[in-house]
């Protein structure tokens, strides 16, 4: 397979651009923070994307979706990273809908159609600690009647405050650190014993805390296998930092390319501050570091749409490159604007604040170094 | 499309069978040095049994250049199908039959600017092996301002009579032939004086001079003409316009060097390292800073091999910036150095050694120095950063 978008991912990558651009530039985002809006993002947005089919993007056609796969997931992530527009795309319409495609058909019934029209926000909830180590998962599910009970904390659950269901990675047997004795349930928000507290970040996008206290759950809650949920969540997680990845490729090559313009506009000893060699080649090495980033995020989407089961060492070098690339990026374009970079009014440090988030979201590239080290055994 | 997709697994799977029926084992390990690169020439010897039988297979079914014309001695191989070869090369680690700067630089140049006495003359020489190329570029006074090159060609009947030095010219004692920039014109603009002129390197008149390196080899060479008389007709392309060529050749040969450090199929870095240093008692490398070196470094190179295998996508599709091959040049040089560094760092006191059979004649300590070439040869990596500013960026004054 080429390693280049076909005509027909390239057609969706200039619609998806122009609607986003036109949308949700990157004052829709100041605006939304700025005012303090309690959902986070736009619904009205979100219904149009649905009308245009991204919020069913993934979802099989036979419940409303348009059955695309993780290049084209990866594909609108990278123009919502250009404009860093706040949207239930990446926990909604990539995380949960992948999950729930690998769940029962009752369960896809009840959930998917509503992704697909727009209808449902939804969450995953799987860090517990300060980092991502989803084998640690140390929430309990305690076998209770006919379900389970759940009992402990969620932190980064990405719409949790506004979310209409959530997916719980819990665990069942075992010790936290063992792969074995997770699995992953459907809850209702709403359920009693579950609090919420929103927090606001440092990109002003959607996350929250959630607190399960003796919050009760049926069997038929259970996404795939009691105990035996390991997989299931690897392969979504996997799914979620492709998509990140192509995020962070377009917060860089944003970044990147609002710098390259302002190093042609300002001057400074009566000279473009381009001209200055000592900016040109860290320019031209981003530039590098960007192309190579790009490269990796598509190799993981493709292997992720043609051979899931062993995607992960390209899931792995794309979130780990592209981390390590996007922080190189936001930190030159500060540098490179100077004292204008350090303003709020300035965009740059907005796309500063996103990397950040996107580097510890499904785990930073220190995370993925580690466990490509582990797999070739060292 | 699903009929083009069946014609290209079962070239697949033709390939990969008749890989496994002729590629002796022999040929499928890594290379440690560079005597495992067989070279052609019309002074070659072949280091072993399997090096002459592995090249002279390949040579018969003209995949010592597959996507080469046929009529050049190629095996006319499309895009996809030389992907496919390459990958099932790789697949079980064999090596590449010929090693030529005839196939790296100067066949694709001879393919786009050469005329068709040319090619027919040079390229299936080249395709099996049998002249062996070196590169006349660099001068004492021309290294990174390659276009202020000094040495001259003056015309005298049919003929140039060629007059000057080159310096780095690699191998050029054990090459049969030169291709070679000369100044033609000394009084235009210095990019628009020079031809790029193809001559035997037994021409009267042609000395050279081994350059010995911090390696303790000598790769390099210095070259002399004196007086040498060579016909027009050598000229590739125009007269005065051999700057295009050179350019064009450039680009093949960057893409080439930035390709090093992945050609010599050599082991993992985290297994060398473990074979020296030891693991934990959870299988990490006693060692947390290098492990966590050789992670990131494994991660930059995988990602590069992605990036690399994206450029020849992107260049199928006619969608590839011509400068970009000094963008990898520029990353692939400076990653190989990389990996060299942990190596030497990973060999600890074992790596320093420099005659002992032990350290197979410090190939390690060797290795590591070459690579410092690197980022010089073809090109340094400050100007491949000026090349990337300039063409692909369009900074200002660049």
């Amino acid at each position: 397979m080429a390693l280049v978008l076909t005509e027909e991912q390239t057609m969706l990558r200039d619609s998806a651009r122009g609607l986003i651009g036109d949308k949700a530039p990157v004052a829709h985002l100041r605006k939304l923070r700025d005012e303090r809006d309690p959902v986070g993002f736009s619904r009205d947005l979100w219904k149009s994307f649905a009308e245009m089919g991204f919020a069913g993007l993934v979802v099989p056609e036979e419940f409303g979706g348009s059955g695309l796969g993780c290049v084209e997931a990866g594909v609108v992530m990278e123009e919502i990273g250009r404009t860093l527009m706040p949207s239930p795309f990446l926990a909604t319409g990539v995380l949960v809908a992948s999950a729930l495609k690998r769940g029962s058909k009752a369960q896809q019934q009840a959930h998917l159609p509503k992704i697909a029209d727009g209808s449902l926000i939804a969450s995953l909830a799987v860090d517990e600690g300060a980092k991502h180590r989803p084998l640690k998962t140390a929430l309990q599910a305690k076998r209770s009647g006919n379900g389970f009970k759940l009992n402990g904390a969620k932190a980064m659950v990405v719409d949790g405050h506004v979310s209409d269901l959530l997916i719980v990675a819990a665990r069942s047997a075992g010790a936290p650190g063992e792969r074995e004795g997770l699995t992953l349930f459907l809850v209702d928000p709403k359920s009693k014993g579950v609090g919420i507290e929103r927090t606001v970040m440092v990109d002003a996008h959607n996350a929250a805390r959630i607190i399960f206290d003796d919050v009760e759950v049926d069997a038929d809650s259970v996404l795939g296998e009691v105990d035996h949920g390991g997989d299931l969540l690897e392969a979504v997680l996997n799914i979620g930092r492709g998509a990140v990845a192509s995020e962070m490729v377009g917060v860089a090559d944003e970044a990147f390319g609002r710098t390259v313009t302002y190093l042609k506009e300002r001057k400074q000893f009566g000279r473009l501050i381009g001209e200055f060699q000592a900016l040109q080649h860290r320019a031209a090495h981003l530039y590098v570091e960007i192309e190579i980033a790009r490269a990796a995020a598509l190799k993981a989407l493709q292997t992720l749409d043609a051979d899931p089961e062993h995607a992960g060492p390209a899931v792995a070098v794309a979130k780990a490159k592209a981390g390590t690339v996007v922080t190189l990026a936001v930190q030159e374009g500060v540098q490179m604007h100077g004292g204008m970079g350090m303003t709020d009014q300035f965009d740059i440090g907005l796309f500063m604040k996103r990397a950040r988030v996107c580097q510890e979201l499904f785990g930073d590239a220190n995370f993925h170094a580690d466990y490509l080290a582990r797999l070739k055994k060292y | 499309m699903p009929m083009l997709d069946a014609d290209l697994d079962q070239f697949r799977r033709d390939t990969r069978a008749w890989l496994e029926a002729n590629c002796p084992a022999e040929m499928r390990k890594p290379m440690t040095s560079d005597e495992d690169n067989f070279w052609g020439g019309r002074n070659t010897k072949f280091a072993s049994g399997a090096q002459k039988v592995w090249f002279e297979r390949m040579r018969d079914k003209g995949w010592t250049v597959p996507d080469w014309p046929t009529q050049y001695g190629g095996g006319g191989l499309d895009g996809a199908r030389t992907k496919i070869l390459r990958e099932e090369m790789a697949a079980i680690g064999a090596r590449s039959p010929l090693s030529s700067f005839g196939i790296w630089m100067l066949g694709p140049a001879l393919l786009k600017y050469g005329n068709e006495q040319q090619k027919m003359e040079h390229l299936p020489k080249i395709a099996r092996g049998e002249i062996r190329w070196c590169q006349g570029y660099s001068e004492p006074n021309a290294g990174s301002d390659l276009a202020s090159l000094q040495t001259r060609a003056v015309p005298d009947g049919d003929d140039f009579i060629i007059n000057g030095s080159k310096i780095w010219t690699s191998y050029a004692n054990y090459a049969d032939w030169i291709f070679c920039l000369v100044r033609t014109d000394p009084a235009a603009k210095k990019h628009d004086g020079i031809s790029f002129i193809l001559f035997d390197m037994t021409s009267p008149g042609v000395t050279t001079k081994p350059i010995l390196l911090i390696s303790g080899k000598s790769p390099f060479c210095e070259t002399f003409f004196d007086n040498v008389r060579v016909p027009q007709s050598h000229v590739v392309g125009t007269v005065n316009r051999g700057w295009d060529v050179a350019k064009y050749l450039l680009q093949h040969e960057r893409a080439m060097i930035s390709g090093m450090g992945g050609r010599d199929g050599g082991r993992p870095l985290g297994q060398v390292a473990a074979d020296s240093l030891g693991a934990d008692d959870q299988g990490r490398l006693d060692d947390a800073m290098l492990r966590g070196q050789i992670a990131s470094f494994d991660i930059d190179e995988a990602a590069l091999a992605c990036a690399a295998e994206r450029a020849v996508d992107l260049a199928k599709a006619g969608q590839l910036h011509p400068a970009f091959s000094s963008a990898m040049k520029y990353y692939g040089t400076e990653l190989n150095k990389r990996r060299h560094e942990i190596l030497m760092s990973a060999g600890g006191i074992d790596a320093l050694e420099w005659e002992s059979e032990r350290s197979h004649d410090g190939s390690r300590a060797r290795s590591w120095l070459r690579t410092k070439a690197n980022s010089i040869e073809g090109g340094t990596s400050e100007v491949m950063l000026g090349i990337v500013a300039k063409r692909i960026l369009d900074l200002p004054g660049a």
